[in-house]
């Protein structure tokens, strides 16, 4: 603990401090790599492991089965869709997934019968789950409402909290990020896209916009009347308040991510799939990212696009002729 | 003394938290003692197992649907579901699109084809009033006296079509128990039928369909006007036809006028009941017949909707049906517990190691929150139906990094305002000052978040906003109930205002030091800043004297060589003047 506080006690004075705004230029770069290559992977892989909720399809969980041939699985299927192809896979310790194409309603509660029978469990141990074509396209475009709705209530609330658009424009352009690299590492680990994984994207929104909230707090503070005082720069400022704040910025996502693991490894490993482990997994790496990109981008890029305000401009000039 | 406000506020909010806490729990224990609810919250499909079925319905042609007609559509869903003999099932409306259709356990195949099938609306001739129970044994008619046909019916209005077959159905028919068991047994529009009137309490024998509901334009409901044209007060509900329902309304009025009793009327039928049947007063050419009688103005709207929601007959297609096996639910319920749990112990453990003493203040308070927010689910369920759903507990999880977001934020302040070496007490209530906006607006953002999420999303996304929402809610209300009157009662305790190594809150380590330590004895700088710092820490150095009082940089000046001595001093010189 000493050692952690006595580093939070100099990041507070400034006794050290990290060159967040100034290296700025390195960040975005990097940004800007990580976003191109987020983008270009899943053009080049051909998209995205899309989940069944979204190809639309059949999907059955046998809980509590001393049986894990595969071959039972697609026995089932075969017997009342002999077209149908079936992805049978043992998910967790007695938990068989069967997935298939699209099938009807009916033949999906056929099949579920049938599963029961050959797993040896009786039919309240299977659950079935069937999805019809559309309905992924209707939570993908629901999805993508809630997003642009969000993003405007928030941009005005920003606006009008701390009183300058351009905190705002940069919190969204640093969300902007944050969605897309998450995506592309979606896409580079081949992880399954399910709704939960969506709603997991949709609250890393609320986490990261949260997380720029209290740094950009502080940074308000600190820049404060930044013109009637001489020891900083604008730009000085807004590194220190990145600084002074890095402490909580780190026990926060600390104690964010901690729960988050929690449920990522006990749903991948005592349910192997299902809602817990998606949705755990995109805050996981949502959260991540999130704060990284508070640090290294939202409040580098505030202090960049003021830097041309004349007020900001005469002031470092001011401080520059003292120094020198 | 000033320091007296500040600790009876903190004493007042504590206890206003208490008196909250104490209401709910009191509300809750008063709702199990008298068998309304339970200690469990109640628990979604997911978890608890049933089958869910997202319908997004269909109607004929292009035409948009309107939030009126889903409603309209769910209720029917509902007195259909609630027919066939499945209790506690839950239908809903979500984003004004789908339908959501949750049960316990399976249905049967009947069950899921009556979800689906669209309701029929018809218009058919009444041929025979009756009681709305079955006719008692000892007053059947007998045999020989039951109508025969004379010959083939000619109208939908001929009494020709009364069989005596027919006849003796009618008097069995038992309409409270019909209606018990209600199916959709498809009434053959070119047949006659028996349908039952709740409103009226009767029950009658129909012609075969005159009109089929798809023929109504639109239904509305109005006060009627008078021949001078004032209005009369009295609600009517008036049905617009298209043309082809114009022409043979005209052609069934003109003939019912003409006939008596109950010939004279024609019923509206939804779904094999009739749900009004008026008398024809009058040949009606124009295609708009207006229905009065006993209408009020709740009335008169509700069968207006009825009556437009049979214009537009909807049936339903399976977006997705799930069926979770209990077992399956008990796991996941299981498994989203026990990652609960552990990640709360992960925060503690972490808590206190980051922040000692103060970490039991945050424990506190976690446990606090997660007290009111079990109580909160416990009474939505009871008074709203909330059901907690496995996203909803990945919400809870997912909250308490969030909600202790809000003690981290807070207590760094605190200890920024101890580094500028202020007592504890002031920089409690310095540090709260200025963490409480960073609390309220990124809070803000967290509320919105959910409500917006809420609001436009689908399927299970919504029990996971809410948990997000709830959780926000109660986080502020245990910030300023509980954590920081706590601090500032806590400040006030010779542990945390000595600055006890382990109270989190030490000043030394955090590198203030009261100016005057008592004794007689003055702060004194023992290292000699410039001296000790690398080439690398220059600059940082330049920081660090930057953020120093002036009465630091003096004494830094006094042990630092001379040879830098002028130029701090100039500097300080510099600093007074402004």
């Amino acid at each position: 603990m000493n050692k952690l506080v006595t580093w939070g006690n100099e990041l507070y004075t400034g006794k050290r401090s990290y060159p967040f705004t100034s290296k700025h230029r390195l960040w975005f770069s990097i940004a800007a790599v990580l976003v191109v290559l987020s983008i270009l992977l899943p053009v080049v892989k051909g998209g995205f492991n899309l989940g069944i909720d979204f190809r639309g399809g059949s999907e059955f969980t046998v809980s509590n089965t001393t049986h894990t041939e595969q071959g039972i699985g697609e026995q089932a299927v075969k017997a009342v869709a002999p077209e149908a192809m079936a992805t049978v896979t043992n998910i967790a310790p007695g938990t068989m997934r069967i997935q298939t194409e699209l099938l009807s309603d009916d033949q999906t509660l056929a099949i579920a019968k049938d599963l029961a029978a050959g797993y040896g469990v009786s039919a309240n141990e299977v659950t079935s789950n069937f999805i019809g074509p559309t309905w992924g396209q209707d939570v993908s475009r629901q999805a993508l409402v809630g997003l642009l709705v969000f993003v405007l209530l928030v941009g005005l609330l920003m606006a009008a909290y701390f009183r300058t658009w351009k905190m705002s424009l940069a919190a969204l352009i640093g969300l902007f990020t944050v969605i897309v690299v998450t995506g592309g590492i979606y896409s580079l680990t081949g992880f399954e896209i399910t709704p939960s994984a969506i709603i997991g994207f949709l609250t890393i929104l609320s986490y990261s916009l949260y997380d720029t909230v209290v740094v950009f707090d502080k940074i308000r503070e600190n820049t404060k009347d930044f013109s009637k005082r001489n020891e900083r720069t604008f730009e000085q400022q807004v590194n220190l308040a990145v600084n002074q704040t890095l402490v909580r910025s780190i026990n926060t996502s600390v104690v964010a991510v901690l729960p988050v693991a929690a449920i990522l490894f006990i749903g991948s490993y005592l349910l192997g799939a299902g809602t817990l482990k998606d949705l755990s997994l995109a805050l996981f790496v949502g959260i991540i990212v999130g704060t990284l990109s508070t640090i290294f981008i939202q409040a580098p890029l505030y202090a960049w696009l003021r830097r041309n305000d004349p007020e900001v401009v005469a002031h470092t000039k001011k401080l520059e002729a003292a120094a020198a | 003394m000033s320091s007296i406000r500040p600790v009876k506020q903190a004493r007042k909010a504590l206890l206003w938290l208490l008196v909250v806490f104490l209401i709910a729990s009191g509300v809750l224990v008063g709702g199990v003692l008298s068998g309304k609810t339970s200690f469990a919250p109640k628990l979604a499909l997911d978890l608890e197992g049933g089958t869910q079925m997202i319908l997004a319905p269909r109607v004929q042609g292009d035409q948009a649907i309107s939030q009126e007609q889903l409603d309209q559509a769910v209720e029917i869903i509902r007195q259909r579901v609630d027919g066939a003999g499945v209790t506690e099932s839950e239908i809903t409306t979500q984003s004004g699109r789908n339908v959501v259709v949750s049960m316990p356990g399976v249905p049967t195949q009947e069950t899921r084809d009556l979800i689906q099938a669209s309701a029929n609306m018809e218009f058919r001739p009444v041929l025979i009033t009756g009681a709305y129970t079955a006719t008692p044994e000892a007053d059947l008619t007998p045999a020989k006296d039951l109508p025969k046909p004379t010959g083939k019916p000619e109208n939908p209005s001929d009494t020709n079509w009364i069989t005596p077959e027919l006849y003796q159905q009618f008097e069995a028919y038992d309409c409270p128990t019909e209606l018990k068991e209600s199916s959709t047994t498809t009434h053959d529009p070119a047949k006659p039928m028996i349908s039952c009137d709740e409103r009226m309490g009767v029950k009658y024998i129909l012609g075969p369909q005159e009109i089929p509901g798809d023929q109504i334009s639109d239904a509305y409901a109005q006060l009627a006007r008078g021949v001078n044209g004032s209005v009369t007060g009295e609600w009517v509900v008036v049905i617009e036809f298209n043309s082809e329902g114009t022409k043979t309304f005209a052609d069934t009025t003109q003939r019912l006028i003409s006939l008596t009793g109950s010939r004279n009327q024609f019923a509206i039928v939804l779904d094999g009941n009739t749900i009004s049947a008026p008398t024809t007063n009058a040949v009606i050419s124009d295609g708009r017949p207006q229905i009065s009688g006993g209408f009020t103005q709740e009335t008169s709207q509700a069968l207006a909707e009825q009556l437009k929601y049979g214009a537009l007959p909807i049936s339903f297609d399976i977006q997705s049906e799930q069926q979770v096996s209990a077992t399956l639910g008990a796991d996941q319920l299981k498994a989203g517990l026990i990652a609960g749990i552990i990640g709360l112990i992960a925060v503690f453990i972490y808590s206190i190691f980051q922040y000692r003493a103060l970490g039991f203040v945050t424990i506190a308070s976690l446990l606090a929150s997660g007290v009111l927010t079990y109580l909160a689910l416990v009474l939505l369920g009871w008074g709203m139906n909330y059901r907690l759903s496995l996203a909803g507990v990945a919400g809870l999880i997912v909250a308490i990094g969030l909600i202790a977001d809000s003690f981290i934020v807070y207590f760094e302040r605190v200890r920024d305002e101890l580094r500028d070496g202020r007592p504890l007490a002031s920089a409690v209530a310095v540090g709260w000052k200025r963490a409480e906006r960073t609390i309220l607006a990124s809070k803000a953002v967290n509320v919105l978040a959910a409500v917006v999420l809420y609001i436009v999303a689908v399927g299970n996304v919504r029990g996971f906003a809410f948990t997000l929402g709830l959780t926000a809610v109660i986080d502020l209300v245990v910030v300023y109930g509980m954590t920081h009157p706590t601090l500032v009662l806590l400040a006030r305790t010779k542990f945390f205002a000595e600055g006890h190594r382990f109270s989190g809150l030490d000043p030394s380590l955090l590198g203030a030091e009261p100016l005057y330590k008592g004794a007689g004895q003055i702060r004194r700088f023992t290292d000699n800043v410039e001296a000790n710092r690398g080439k690398k820490n220059q600059k940082a150095g330049v920081e660090a004297a930057k953020r120093m009082t002036i009465a630091e940089r003096r004494r830094a000046e006094a042990n630092s060589a001379p040879a830098g001595a002028k130029t701090a001093k100039d500097k300080a010189q510099e600093e007074n003047n402004e």
